[in-house]
């Protein structure tokens, strides 16, 4: 019996500001008044006060429109900016582990544990890979900052990574700019899942594919959280997304988390006017 | 009442359930209202009326799909003592629908790209049973639920309303549930099918499971009904 299951990632008041801020900011800005910024000062508030627990092998959903604080909350936890405020508690899913938090870790720290712990899937492959490597070069880079060292094992391992999401092996050394946009997101994926990450965070990875390979990348994700019982943190807009994959929701609105429950309570039972009407929009 | 001097296994305690609909001016809507009943394990119990009572709203407060406006359900479970269905946090919940809890709905919902046997191998499979003898139990219910094996490869998006039904229905007993929580099983299918529901629900009761069924077709299920509720 795991009655207790570990946990993985505890997010505290988690908060990112654009600005300074100002006495009247905490009553003009949220999702009662339908901005995250404050018209008085200007300040924007990306997230505020973001608190949820992450359980080993899990995937948690978030969704919410375009600037709601969705992928802010994603780049705080990928440590590609610092918070405002609050606190990201991070465990390894082995028991007797002890939980650091990553906002106050020193720079190498942080610049390791996000190369060997962390996983990262961008919408835009751009983002997550250079362009200017090879398939083989990109998944190389995070594997050599993840202080792995030896050529031919890092060879071995990308081969295995490509063979896992899809990609035929025997373009390991051919350039990205002449793949499809779906197989930048299986090399982004096998980039992601090179170093065994404790957490895989996926940020809006199926926008903008068409219809069936969006299916593919999809299943692919489905199959490695099944066989590796991947955490995993799953950003879209898409509530159709998160269905399949996410057993547990959040719902963000203007920086601010306005529900969190079961997945399929979200969608049956929503309470907050805000996600009620986002599953009526649903197609 | 057999059953009535042992403890019960699910009590539904002056339950209220009210949705409040944002996008309509705050109207309220109130399904189920005051509700109470009590479920003895190995029973099956059967609430039945006409649709609109709120028979599905009951089984979905229970399953915590919908949050409950007000009372309680306790619920006696195996691993966790005695809980409360309506607070107990959603790591619990998802625990209780893994390990003791099993729901069926009205329809099917599957993926339009997972073959008929894996659906049904799934729950087996989240239990930790090995590939080959899922696939074994798999194919021997589908066999009983009449599914012809050359269906077995396609998705069930494609089969007839009651093929799906019985597939909707094989994957919610294949896991043998503590408590299994039905919502119409025998809308949509035919009398020989309405047959395998029995059996299906009576073989489950044999092995302890406890059913707690909603459904207008008191015809088919009162005869193996242990307690029945009319709304």
């Amino acid at each position: 019996m795991t009655d207790v299951a570990s946990w993985v990632l505890n997010v505290t008041g988690l908060t990112k500001r654009y600005g300074l801020g100002c006495p009247r900011c905490a009553e003009s800005t949220g999702p009662d008044h339908g901005s995250s910024q404050c018209p008085f000062c200007q300040t924007v508030h990306a997230c505020v006060n973001a608190g949820f627990t992450l359980y080993q092998g899990e995937v948690l959903g978030i969704v919410g429109e375009s600037g709601s604080g969705k992928s802010t909350l994603m780049q705080l936890i990928n440590l590609t900016i610092n918070p405002t405020a609050g606190e990201i508690w991070y465990r390894e899913p082995t028991q007797d582990s002890t939980a650091m938090n990553l906002v106050t870790m020193d720079g190498f720290t942080r610049r390791h544990f996000r190369n060997d712990r962390l996983g990262i899937v961008h919408q835009r492959p751009e983002l997550g890979l250079n362009m200017r490597f090879s398939v083989g070069g990109n998944v190389a880079e995070k594997l050599l900052l993840a202080n792995w060292r030896h050529i031919g094992r890092i060879r071995e391992r990308i081969t295995e990574l490509m063979i896992q999401t899809e990609l035929p092996p025997e373009r390991i050394d051919d350039d990205p700019n002449t793949f499809s946009g779906g197989m930048l997101q299986r090399v982004q994926i096998a980039k992601a899942l090179s170093s065994n990450p404790g957490l895989l965070l996926l940020d809006e990875v199926t926008s903008g594919l068409d219809l069936s390979v969006q299916a593919r990348v999809l299943d692919l994700i489905r199959r490695i959280q099944w066989e590796q019982k991947m955490t995993m943190l799953l950003v879209s807009h898409d509530l159709g997304v998160i269905k399949q994959l996410a057993r547990r929701t959040i719902v963000m609105k203007n920086g601010f988390i306005v529900e969190s429950g079961l997945t399929d309570q979200i969608l049956e039972d929503p309470q907050h006017p805000y996600t009620q009407l986002l599953v009526s929009s649903a197609l | 009442m057999v059953t009535s001097m042992t403890t019960p296994i699910v009590e539904v305690r002056d339950l209220n359930k009210s949705f409040v609909l944002h996008l309509i001016d705050g109207r309220t809507i109130s399904p189920v209202q005051s509700m109470s009943f009590t479920v003895f394990p190995g029973q099956h119990f059967l609430i039945w009326g006409r649709s609109g009572v709120g028979k599905t709203s009951v089984l979905k407060c229970i399953y915590r799909t919908y949050i409950s406006t007000s009372g309680s359900i306790l619920y006696h479970s195996a691993h966790h003592g005695v809980i409360d269905m309506t607070t107990i946090p959603e790591r619990v919940v998802l625990q209780l629908r893994e390990q003791e809890i099993g729901y069926c709905s009205q329809f099917l919902k599957v993926l339009p790209r997972v073959s008929a046997l894996d659906i049904m191998t799934e729950p087996l499979r989240r239990m930790g049973m090995d590939k080959e003898q899922a696939r074994e139990q798999g194919s021997a219910w589908l066999t009983r639920l009449r599914i012809a094996p050359h269906l077995w490869q396609a998705s069930p998006v494609t089969f007839s309303g009651g093929e799906q039904q019985r597939i909707n229905l094989g994957r919610a007993f294949i896991g043998k549930p503590r408590l299994l929580l039905l919502d119409e099983p025998t809308a949509s299918l035919d009398s020989g099918s309405k047959q395998i529901v029995l059996d299906l629900i009576h073989d489950a009761k044999a092995h302890g499971t406890t059913v707690v069924t909603v459904s207008h077709d008191i015809d088919t299920l009162s005869t193996l009904a242990d307690q029945q509720l009319a709304l």
